[in-house]
Parts: structure tokens; sequence; C-alpha cells
């Protein structure tokens, strides 16, 4: 329906959108493996040198075992009370249900400067010291939401048949829900799981916020880069967390299909909560 | 991995008691599911929230510095009274407009051609490009841009090709605007995208069989029909706009204050409640926009 001129012209704007797109982060891993110390471009070589210094480098090391933990722990608050929900959600009609959607999806609809304001004066209110902890509080309550919506998205799609079936040959409703409900769910949980770590792994508006002494690793490129200090480290450092991240994105979008990816993207909170 | 039921209802006779009793009482069943992560989002976040809104209303003490639990509105009366904070709102108001606007523009079409002219197999590839950026670390995103405009960057050194003057954007609001139009882009475009895709076929039939053009059937069945998505996204790039303080602190200047500046720099220098104060600023407008959105019949479609 559309004639050759504007089908060249979309064309054109794609190819030009995807460059644009594209272009600055490869520009990132490209320099990273610049041997000059001040960036200017074009790069004057080619070396490992900074992954070396970035591999050997205590506080990227204990900056990204941190990251690690913080990512771990927040994915299994996630795993459990995000899974918790999407099942009541799912099994029972009741008051207040959308009001339920749209609280969880509030953490991350709102500016990270809000929740992260938020979360610091509540622990200074109740005399919480920051620590490992609250920076878990913090991931977690954002990270629930996209095991949320992972896991409602495809019990909604399971037939209500195949627990009556098991219903029928003679299971209990816990045997129903473990050996049927549970194994049709599990890539739907594993998606959602990886996808709350990339979350985690990433996040520094609210961090900032809600550490205290301690790095995680955006806290420590946040710094080296306000600093201006060590940047041909901090340029092999981002290049190693643009793959980190990608990579639970990719096997996540590879199990569960790319569209689960974009659902528990921010698109769908904020739909949700246009809906409210 | 057959599990054998009779063998499973001799040997857990409680928990089988346990999982009967519940099945009878679903009530029982939906608190016990939702009981802790309620408890979680009230008990932290929603009380978090309470407690920031309580502290907008307390003042720090400028002599010892402690927070003051007297209830008043100077946070509020400072913020607006202060020709520096109005011109703050302002600018970062304008900014967020500007990267919601320039973002649609560049969405729309791009969002178009994923999905009513690429095949089905091209849709895949671009949404999962869209994807990867959108994922992507947000720090290597800003920074990016950083190594872009940086004086004897990639921008200049292209300039200097083409023989035209070295443009010093590092520092500027140019280059937190371009940076926040970059890194808010995928959120315009994945709703603008889902609405186009569930434009029915036939609507646009009926347009062309009644004599409409391409730029009439655009503008005014595919236009309406996609609205709500791009409302969608422009809630995203507005509210994430309004919010930010990263992208301007590492490539603004010193004029390039915003929002989310001020309320960071006052939580820097421990003067909480006005930075909660400037932190409700941006809740307060996203609710305008959104019942302003609302009001327009936006959601009507969702």
């Amino acid at each position: 329906m559309e004639s050759t001129g504007l089908r060249v012209a979309l064309r054109i704007w794609v190819a030009l959108v995807l460059l644009f797109l594209f272009l600055p982060i490869l520009l990132i891993v490209i320099y990273a493996f610049d041997p000059a110390t001040v960036e200017s471009w074009p790069i004057q070589g080619f070396t490992m040198h900074w992954f070396s210094v970035a591999w050997h480098d205590p506080q990227v090391r204990s900056a990204f075992l941190l990251s690690v933990k913080v990512g771990l722990l927040a994915t299994g608050v996630a795993l459990v009370l995000g899974s918790a929900v999407a099942y009541a959600l799912y099994q029972f009609t009741f008051f207040g249900r959308d009001a339920i959607s749209f609280l969880l999806v509030l953490p991350i609809a709102l500016p990270g400067i809000v929740t992260g304001l938020a979360l610091n004066s509540f622990f200074t209110f109740n005399s919480i010291r920051l620590s490992l902890w609250t920076i878990v509080v913090g991931h977690a309550t954002f990270c629930i939401v996209m095991v949320f919506n992972n896991l409602i998205a495809r019990l909604r799609r399971m037939p209500g048949s195949l627990a009556e079936a098991s219903m029928d040959l003679g299971a209990r409703g816990w045997q129903t829900q473990l050996y049927v409900t549970l194994p049709s769910v599990a890539t739907a949980l594993i998606s959602g799981a990886l996808l709350a770590f990339a979350l985690s792994f990433d996040e520094v508006v609210v961090t900032v916020f809600t550490s205290g002494a301690q790095n995680t690793l955006p806290i420590w490129i946040f710094g080296q880069l306000r600093l201006g200090q060590q940047l041909p480290e901090v340029n092999a450092v981002v290049s190693i967390v643009i793959v980190l991240t990608i990579i639970p994105v990719l096997l996540a979008a590879r199990i569960a299909g790319a569209g689960a990816v974009s659902r528990t993207a921010r698109a769908a909170a904020v739909q949700d909560t246009g809906r409210i | 991995m057959t599990p054998n039921i009779a063998d499973q209802r001799a040997a857990g006779g409680a928990w089988s008691k346990i999982s009967a009793a519940l099945w009878r009482r679903p009530w029982a069943r939906a608190s016990l599911l939702l009981t802790p992560p309620l408890a979680w989002f009230l008990v932290i976040y929603l009380a978090a929230l309470v407690v920031l809104l309580i502290t907008a209303f307390w003042e720090t003490n400028s002599f010892t510095g402690n927070l003051e639990r007297i209830w008043n509105l100077g946070n509020f009366g400072t913020i607006f009274s202060t020709p520096a904070y109005r011109s703050v709102i302002l600018r970062t108001v304008g900014m967020a407009a500007g990267v919601t606007a320039v973002d649609g523009i560049i969405a729309f079409p791009f969002a178009y051609y994923m999905a009513r002219v690429a095949t089905r197999r091209t849709r895949t590839v671009l949404y999962v490009a869209i994807l990867l950026p959108l994922w992507a670390s947000y720090l290597a995103k800003v920074y990016a841009w950083q190594l872009v405009f940086t004086r004897a960057g990639v921008l200049n050194w292209s300039l200097g090709k083409i023989a035209l003057g070295p443009l010093n954007l590092i520092n500027t609001n140019w280059a937190v605007f371009i940076a926040f139009c970059y890194i808010w882009l995928p959120y315009m475009v994945i709703p603008v995208y889902a609405a186009l895709d569930r434009v029915p076929a036939s609507m646009i039939e009926a347009s062309q069989d009644l004599g409409g053009k391409t730029w009439r059937t655009t503008r005014s069945v595919i236009l309406p029909l996609a609205l709500p998505g791009i409302v969608a996204g422009s809630i995203f790039t507005f509210s994430l706009t309004l919010g930010d303080y990263i992208t301007p602190q590492l490539l603004g200047g010193t004029n390039s204050v915003f929002i989310g500046s001020v309320a960071y720099d006052s939580f820097l220098s421990n003067n909480i409640p006005l930075g909660a104060a400037m932190a409700i600023v941006p809740i307060a407008i996203m609710i305008c926009y959104l019942l302003g959105a609302r009001a327009l019949g936006a959601f009507r479609e969702l």
C-alpha cells in the first residue's frame, strides 16, 4: 500500500535510527582497546592492557562481587514475593486487585530519584544503617515487578484444563501446583529472574541513596566518571558490564520469547498505569 | 519422575490435611500468598513514600544541620519563591517536553516500518535491536555520549573531515538533550509499535477504499488509533527525564541544573527536607500530565 518512495524513505530512517542506537555503545568497546591514557579519536592502537588492569584492581573486584551478591539476593526476594503475588492475582478475583498491580509497577514508573530519596529518608527515619541489606531491599522492591509480569502473563496463557485434568486424575491441590503448574511456568520464572538480576546489576539511581560506604559496580563507575579518573580502565569495565547485562536479557528472550523481555520492560508498566 | 499418588497420600498425611484445608478456604490461600509481598510493599515502599512526603514538610536547622520535625511549608515556599529554583523547574519541564517530542518524531516512522512494512523476520530482528540498547547499562549509554562530544572526540573528528569547525557540545544542555533522547528512545518505540501493530488492517483498507491517500490515511486513521501508544511512550520519556540527575551531572555544564540535580545536591548537603520537597515536584507534574492525558481520552483504547 505504501508507495515505493515512502518505503525507501522509511528504510533509510530505520537504518539511521539503528546507527544512532548502536554506534555510541560500540564506541565504548572500541575505546576499551585503546592504549592511550587520554581518549581521543581515532584510537592509537590495540591493547588488552586495560582489561588486565581492571581485572587486577581490588576496588573493581570488590565492587563486582558486591553487585553480584546484591543481584542474587534481590532476585531471590523478587522470585518469592513476585510469584506469590502473581499466583494470588491469577487465581483470585477480589476488590483492589488492580490497585495491587499498580503498586507493584510504582517503583519503576516513578522517577528513580523519588524512590531513592524515599527509601533513604525511610532508613534514616527508622535509624537503619545503610548496608548491603538496604541496597538489597531497594533493588528487590523494583525487581518484584519483573518476576510478577513474566509469571502472570504465562499463567494467563496456560489453559485451565491442565490443572483440571490433574485434579480429575486424583492429584491434590499442592500436587497439581508442584507437578503440573510449576513445570509449565518454569521458563517464565527463569526469564523473570534473569531480567531481575540484569536490572539490579545495572542499577545506579536508587543505589546511590541506599548504599553506605559500599560500592556496587555501577556506583564505582559513576564515581570514576564524575571525577574523570582512570577512564581507560572504566572503558574496559563498562564494556564487560554491557556484555554481562545483555547476556541475561538475550537468555531471557531465548527462553521465553522476545515478548517476555519487553513485557517486563517499563513499557508495560506505563500501559498498566494508564489503565487504572 | 511421575509421583506415586497413593504413596504420597499415605506418607504425607499432615501435608494433605493442610492442603485440603487450604483448598476448602480460598480466602486463607489468597491471604497466605498475598501477605508477604503486600507487607513488603506497605511496610517498606509505601511507608518510605509517606516518610518522603512528611519530610518535605519538615526543615533542617540551618545552624546545627539537624532535622527538625516541625510542620511547615517552608521548603515549598523556598522552591517557588526562589527564581533560581523556578527556572530549574521550567528548564526541566522544557527539557522533558523537548525530549518527548523529538523521541516521538524519531520513533513513529521506525515503529510504523516495524508494524506495517517489515517482513515478519525483519520485525523480530528490529524488535531485538530496540530491546538490546534498552537493557544495556544506563551509565554506559551516558558515558558513550561523553566520548562522542568530548573535544578530541568522534564528533569533532568527523566535523574536521568535512571541514567544519569544532563543535564543543560537552558541558552544555545540548549534550544533555541528545543523551536523553538517546537513552529514552526505546521506551517510546515499544509502546508506539505495540499500538500500531493493533490497528486493524480492515480500517486502513476502508480508508483507502474511500479514496484516502497514504498521508490522509496516516493522519486520520492510523495516528488517532496509535495515540494511546504515543501517550504511553511519552509518559516514560517525560517522567524519566524529569527525575534524572546523573546525565546532567556527567554531560552538562554549570547551567545544567535540573529538578533531580537539586534534589540530589540537597541530599548530599544533608538538607533532606528540601530534597524531598523537590522530589515531590516531578510527582506532582506527572500526576497533572496523567490526568491531562486521561482527559484527552488517551487511555480509552488501552
